[in-house]
């Protein structure tokens, strides 16, 4: 009857709204992750979509790093940066397939300081750059790959 | 999954020294399954959230270029011997990790 058939497209409408919202709730919680930054594939673009653009070389941002990576699956990156307001700090690797790395933001007594440990597909400038008081800065070395971390 | 985590929090002087250990794959979604050539899918974990007594103190958004076994230190101001550090992250995928340690 048509009744039914009416109540049924109701109640399936229903379930199709219900299955979207269950299906698309993963990716809700990954609102913060900035995609398109993290997926360009030439380093200008993905300082611009970072928010890093026209960034300015400051020796208040330290970088430590090797010079000579010979695992670069596993290149060891610690950054400091001293320039006062510093709100957040990104790593940057000039030659990979995506350049942005991360980004860390810091807040209610973190210090601009982070460790970490990152993969390089060859030799590079990798590039640490730095928020502060709604200006840029970076710094950057160069490390040598002699063995490739990304695979493929 | 609180095994993937791995916290030891110290004191040093005025700040507390945090470092973590996350068990995950990070898969680039670059690389090649060297028996069958296909592409083996990414999985990696994106974001990640410290807390301290609850309170939010560092943000992170991670891509692909993260290590496997991702290894994350960080330094907080103002914390002292006994306070909680909490970590939670998520992947692409939608699985969540946390971890919880209290600062020595």
């Amino acid at each position: 009857m048509n009744v039914s058939r009416r109540t049924f497209l109701i109640n399936s409408v229903s379930i199709a709204s219900a299955t979207t919202i269950l299906t698309f709730a993963p990716f809700a919680l990954a609102d913060n992750w900035n995609r398109q930054a993290f997926t360009d594939k030439v380093l200008n673009n993905a300082m611009k979509d970072a928010g890093y653009d026209n960034a300015v070389e400051s020796t208040g941002i330290l970088l430590k790093t090797q010079e000579i990576a010979e695992n670069g699956a596993v290149v060891p990156i610690e950054a400091t940066s001293n320039i006062p307001g510093t709100t957040s700090l990104a790593i940057f690797i000039d030659n990979n397939p995506n350049p942005l790395i991360a980004e860390f933001s810091f807040m209610n007594g973190a210090e601009p300081f982070i460790a970490t440990r990152v993969k390089m597909a060859k030799t590079s400038l990798v590039r640490i750059a730095v928020k502060a008081g709604g200006k840029t800065y970076f710094t950057g070395k160069s490390v040598k790959v002699t063995s490739g971390g990304c695979g493929g | 999954m609180t095994d993937s985590i791995k916290m030891r929090a110290t004191q040093q002087g005025d700040f507390a020294d945090i470092k973590v250990l996350f068990r995950h794959d990070m898969e680039t979604g670059l690389r090649k399954d060297s028996k069958t050539g296909q592409l083996i899918p990414a999985h990696f974990i994106d974001l990640v959230t410290a807390t301290l007594n609850g309170t939010t103190v560092l943000q992170a958004q991670w891509g692909i270029g993260v290590s496997k076994n991702p290894f994350l230190e960080f330094r907080v101001k103002g914390a002292k011997s006994g306070d909680k550090v909490a970590i939670s992250a998520v992947d692409n995928l939608g699985q969540h990790y946390t971890g919880e340690t209290t600062i020595a």
